[in-house]
């Protein structure tokens, strides 16, 4: 692995629209890590698994022209969005299971001067996670921190599809990214707290279509945590944080509970680590206060 | 042979106690199963020990259970390989301060800082969830699994009389049916699902499977029918949150959700409109990418509920509902800073892709809506034409079972 890290830097939608502390937290935090981001800003949304379920095709043909558009600069690709990351991943797993299925992708793409080729100088999609641990390293991250964040009690909360399914989402060779949050905290000085929701779902694909079911997801895991005595949970997906963050006030309702749970963008995590301060980072911009979190580092001086 | 520590979740309806955790110790070949390690100590130690199974061989579909916290097969299950799933989650959640030199865990004040090392950790064997247990690892079925297949009408309806021999189908076009006939009905998916965690009314995975089952084939006539009594319903395909969780827990690979998402779709061209309004949202999702490349989430919600013309001049009693109870969220993003632009805030002001990546975007749309085959659907794996091939061969034997039949085996 070269000494800098340069990317095709995919932020997502969600990340542009009502969590942009997550867009900006990364910029800060790739600067602070050396990681060299080349934006794809004419690149278009994954579909989130809903254009799949209306038209696999046409799913498969706008992921193709996402990493058509990396695949130019000659970088592998990188996610901010553990949502992006699975649709992405379908998309790319049909792709590359069929040549002549590429093929017919690739037509549509033609008009546009855009190609999509398998395993071309090595292309991956990875999330910010995976890249962090897998090319970036633990210990060279550990070696960054400023200000440990000793005696935070951190719950890990992945999204669905960035740990299922194992078979599309590389585990064979990766096993271990169902453990990557733990890792990361660890590495950054905090401490895991164990509790029941960390792989589980946020309920955010049934919002609109079930209030119900979705916030009493949300308002489980989010009040499990606090049980477990996290002082905040930590997340690598804009769409659960918008279950477990902004609509938190909402699912305390559905649990009938107090909650009240600061919930984390993995890069916001990583950056007060690195010494960012909480409001360049945009926590100002949560729902659920992040007064707690603050405090707790404010023990330990950057 | 390999010592191993398993940890029983059981429960004694006769003691009048609660359920509790036991530890027992074994000794089999690492390649050996989960069940087999329970059998041994039913055999040695503990007679009263009670699980469900008879194959062992994956077929029957009688050991569901639930090996480290996930659900599957008990007698498909290697020992060995339940064992390191549970040393590499116990080192996991086990924190303590990294040294930064040698990248290596040293142990905390925290007394589970260090397992492993002497103590391996045990293996949890639970029964499955989202079914009341009736004794140690043996679920009631009934309650939770059997009662909703039913509730899917599990049989063909077929077009008038029945023929006088067997129903003849071309191949072909059994082959989108094929991966949901290969249930064996173990539960592991039920006991996995996470919407059902949280609406136990939720149809589920396996019933809804079994329901594709039969919206998918040829020689059914109520398959309309079927899609609407499925939509209609609010916990019907539209309760289904995505998670995967019956994907990575069916042994047969029959992934469920897959077979919900196809529901979805043949619901949507037959232009049923649900309750949940999960028709809506899927098509103004689609149309917001289509016009702007990327999400414009407040059009999406006011889309969703209240879509086109129609729904604004006559909305719907829920799309006022909802609309009204999503205001309270809204406040709170402005306040916050969250949503303070008007893009944000106002449905539709959201941005196109820039220059002629928007135009490009609409490109393949037209492509995709003149090309959309459905049997892209199954391209898998490293090697999309085996995947195809293996699925005919699944299909000739499930075609050899008479019609209705449940498994192929
Ligand atoms: S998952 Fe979300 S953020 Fe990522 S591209 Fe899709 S809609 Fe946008
Ligand atoms: S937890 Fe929720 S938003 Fe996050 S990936 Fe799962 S479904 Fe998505
Ligand atoms: S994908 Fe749907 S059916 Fe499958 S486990 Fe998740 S919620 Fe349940
Ligand atoms: S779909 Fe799979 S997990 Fe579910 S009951 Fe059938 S075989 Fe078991
Ligand atoms: S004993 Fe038959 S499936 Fe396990």
């Amino acid at each position: 692995m070269s000494d800098q890290i340069k990317v095709a830097y995919w932020p997502g939608c969600v990340s542009r629209g009502f969590t942009p502390e997550l867009h900006g937290s990364m910029a800060i935090v790739a600067e602070k890590l050396g990681i060299e981001l080349v934006e794809l800003d004419r690149a278009n949304c994954c579909g989130a698994g809903v254009i799949a379920e209306h038209n696999q095709e046409l799913a498969d043909t706008l992921n193709a022209r996402t990493f058509a558009l990396a695949q130019e600069t000659g970088l592998s690709m990188m996610n901010i969005c553990s949502t992006c990351q699975g649709a992405q991943s379908e998309c790319q797993q049909r792709l590359d299971a069929d040549s002549s299925y590429r093929a017919h992708v690739n037509e549509a793409l033609s008009g546009q001067g855009l190609k999509y080729e398998k395993d071309v100088n090595g292309f991956t999609n990875k999330n910010f996670l995976w890249l962090l641990v897998e090319d970036y390293g633990l210990d060279k991250l550990a070696a960054q921190v400023v200000r440990p964040l000793s005696g935070m009690r951190v719950g890990p909360f992945y999204g669905c599809y960035i740990v299922r399914p194992k078979e599309r989402l590389g585990y064979g060779e990766h096993p271990d990214r169902d453990i990557y949050l733990e890792q990361v905290i660890v590495a950054l000085g905090g401490e895991v707290v164990e509790y029941d929701g960390a792989r589980k779902c946020c309920g955010f694909p049934v919002i609109t279509m079930n209030r119900e079911t979705s916030l009493k997801q949300a308002g489980t895991h989010v009040g499990d945590a606090i049980d477990a005595g996290a002082d905040c949970l930590v997340t690598p997906c804009p769409l659960c944080h918008l279950n477990l963050d902004m609509q938190q006030p909402e699912a305390a309702k559905v649990v009938n509970r107090d909650l009240g749970l600061a919930v984390l963008h993995l890069p916001q995590l990583v950056g007060l680590a690195l010494g960012a301060e909480p409001k360049e980072l945009g926590m100002s911009k949560h729902i659920a206060s992040t007064g707690w979190v603050e405090e707790r580092l404010a023990a330990v001086p950057a | 042979m390999a010592d191993y520590k398993i940890k029983v979740r059981r429960f004694q309806p006769e003691s009048g106690q609660g359920p509790y955790w036991e530890e027992f110790k074994v000794e089999l070949e690492p390649s050996l199963s989960v069940l087999d390690s329970l059998l041994q100590v039913k055999d040695r130690e503990d007679g009263s020990l009670s699980v469900r199974c008879s194959c062992r061989a994956a077929i029957c579909g009688s050991c569901g259970m639930k090996i480290n916290g996930q659900s599957g097969l008990g007698c498909k299950t290697q020992i060995g390989e339940a064992q390191e799933l549970a040393e590499k989650m116990a080192r996991a959640t086990a924190s303590g301060p990294r040294t930064r030199e040698a990248g290596r865990e040293i142990a905390g004040d925290d007394e589970r800082a260090q397992p492993g090392a002497e103590e391996a950790a045990p293996i949890i064997i639970e029964p499955m969830g989202n079914m009341p247990v009736i004794k140690d690892l043996i679920t009631d079925m009934e309650s939770t699994h059997w009662t909703k297949i039913r509730r899917v009408t599990p049989w063909l309806l077929p077009h008038g009389e029945a023929p006088e021999r067997e129903y003849i189908v071309e191949p072909e076009s059994m082959i989108d049916i094929t991966q949901s006939m290969a249930c064996i009905q173990c539960g592991a998916c039920v006991s996995s699902c996470l919407s059902m965690e949280a609406d136990p009314d939720f149809i589920g995975p396996a019933a809804l499977a079994k329901a594709y089952r039969f919206v998918g084939d040829p020689r059914d006539a109520e398959g309309v029918e079927r899609l609407h009594d499925l939509a209609e319903d609010p916990h019907g395909i539209y309760d289904c949150t995505h998670c995967f969780s019956c994907v990575d827990a069916c042994p047969k690979d029959v992934a469920p959700m897959d077979q919900i998402m196809r529901l979805r779709r043949k619901a949507g061209e037959a232009g049923i409109e649900d309750p949940n309004s999960g028709h809506s949202h899927e098509l103004a999702f689609v149309k917001i990418i289509e016009k702007k490349g990327t999400l414009d989430e407040s059009l999406l919600l006011q889309e969703s509920f209240a879509p086109g013309i129609k729904g604004k001049l006559v909305p719907s009693r829920r799309a006022i509902k909802e609309m009204l109870g999503s205001i309270p969220t809204a406040i709170r993003g402005i306040k916050t800073g969250k949503m303070r632009s008007l893009p944000k805030l106002i449905p539709g002001i959201h941005h196109k892709l820039p220059g002629t990546a928007q135009d490009e975007v609409q490109a393949i749309y037209k492509h995709a809506e003149e090309h959309n085959e459905e049997f892209n659907l199954y391209i898998k794996g490293d090697e999309g034409e085996l995947a195809e091939i293996e699925a005919e061969e699944n299909l000739e034997t499930a075609i050899a079972a008479p019609a209705g039949e449940e498994a192929p085996s």
